[in-house]
């Protein structure tokens, strides 16, 4: 199981979008497509923008369909990730 | 290209504002003041910001400034953005108050390096600077990504102690919104296409309602919303279009509904404003009425999965009965 702590690489606030599609493409997609089990902690992240958490998972759903949330933890968020988070999984369910 | 900066060039009467802007002769900027007081939007400084660097230094004219609140174009480093002398000489000490000065942010890094050390210098709590520091993170990277401008994005923001708020303004000019959405959605109009980049799933780099890997189609819309439960004024402006959200009734009791059309909120709009090359998004963050972040995210939420259902229902296709 891979962790990938966000704030080493996005800050304390998550808005790099060019990150977050870094650690889709490199950490987030090859474990999905092994079925590995990939965590993704926001300890230390205070908050993060809906383009940020749309850019990290939102293509691994499309792919991979949403039984990849069952290989991808989201651990330590805040309430304002927490929320995010619900946005864009929910929206991408829809869309 | 002609601006005159006057007193309440704010949000309330950017329309007023505009009616000063005279965008023929483009290859050079003349920029006038009101001979005994300047009191204007941060945003009207990015526009000019934006415009002065798409001229060059070279071809900026500014009129001897008599107004005795001059001084602040210096402070908020107008003319230092511009690369003309400034006739104030700013003690250093002096830059210490609730603003942020123009700031032209070109890249990722930069935008990241801002939004860290803004917020000390607005003296926010940290609940309010979520909301700043998420609409900032979100506009910025727009122009970085949709408006093809090499200047970038000219940023600036002040907190008003009296009205309790934060006024920010965004802008660049580049290629403005008309030219990001038409390529995938049927924009007439610089004002259809305000409206379109407004709607949940809609975005200029893809014909797909939902967007992309890296597009929603989202941006915009929470921004908006955020603006129209806080009773805040929001303004975007490109092209000949001017979208402007205006104050919802005080009266309305809990969340105001958030409507995925833009056009069913209460607003004003034109499609004949002076024609401004390249993209402008002004916000008033009133700190009294702002809720916490998670709150307004979760309301948005739920008005944006709705708007999605609610397209998809139209996309339906009806079977024929016979």
């Amino acid at each position: 199981m891979k962790i990938i702590h966000i704030v080493k690489i996005a800050g304390t606030f998550a808005e790099n979008k060019d990150v977050a599609r870094d650690v889709r493409l490199k950490n987030i997609m090859p474990a999905v497509k092994d079925g590995k089990e990939i965590i993704l902690d926001f300890e230390g992240v205070t908050g993060a923008t809906q383009s940020f958490i749309h850019a990290l998972v939102s293509d691994v759903m499309r792919k991979y369909g949403t039984d990849c949330l069952d290989l991808i933890g989201f651990k330590n968020c805040s309430p304002i990730v927490k929320e995010i988070v619900i946005t864009v999984t929910e929206y991408m369910q829809e869309s | 290209m002609k601006i005159h900066l006057s007193f309440g060039d704010y949000l309330r009467n950017f329309e007023s504002f505009l009616q000063s802007f005279d965008p023929s002769e483009p290859d050079k900027l003349e920029i006038s003041t009101h001979d005994k007081w300047i009191s204007v939007h941060p945003v009207v400084l990015t526009m000019i910001a934006a415009l002065g660097h798409r001229v060059g230094p070279d071809n900026i004219k500014i009129d001897a400034i008599t107004a005795a609140s001059g001084h602040y174009l210096a402070r908020m480093r107008l003319f230092e953005v511009l690369k003309k002398d400034s006739p104030y000489t700013i003690a250093e000490h002096e830059s210490a108050g609730k603003f942020i000065p123009l700031t032209q942010i070109r890249t990722q890094e930069e935008q990241t390096k801002f939004i860290t050390e803004m917020i000390p210098l607005l003296h926010l709590e940290p609940t309010q600077a979520d909301a700043i520091k998420y609409m900032v993170g979100e506009l910025v990277r727009n122009v970085l990504e949709h408006s093809l401008s090499k200047d970038g994005a000219f940023v600036a923001a002040q907190y008003y102690p009296k009205a309790n708020m934060v006024r920010l303004g965004i802008c660049d000019a580049g290629v403005g919104i008309w030219k990001t959405i038409h390529h995938s959605w049927p924009a007439r109009t610089d004002i259809d296409a305000i409206k379109l980049a407004l709607t949940p799933g809609i975005t200029g780099t893809t014909k797909r309602e939902g967007g992309t890997e890296t597009n929603a189609g989202a941006g915009l819309f929470f921004i908006k919303s955020m603006a129209m439960v806080a009773r805040d004024y929001f303004v975007v402006y490109s092209g000949t279009a001017l979208y402007k959200l205006t104050k919802r009734d005080k009266r309305t009791k809990g969340f105001p509904r958030l409507r995925a059309n833009p056009s069913n909120d209460r607003h004003a709009e034109t499609n004949s404003a002076p024609n401004f090359p390249g993209t402008l998004v002004g916000i008033d963050i009133s700190l009294d009425q702002t809720l916490e972040l998670t709150t307004l995210l979760s309301v948005i939420r739920n008005a944006y999965t709705e708007a999605l259902k609610e397209r998809k229902k139209i996309k339906y296709k009806r079977p024929r009965f016979m």
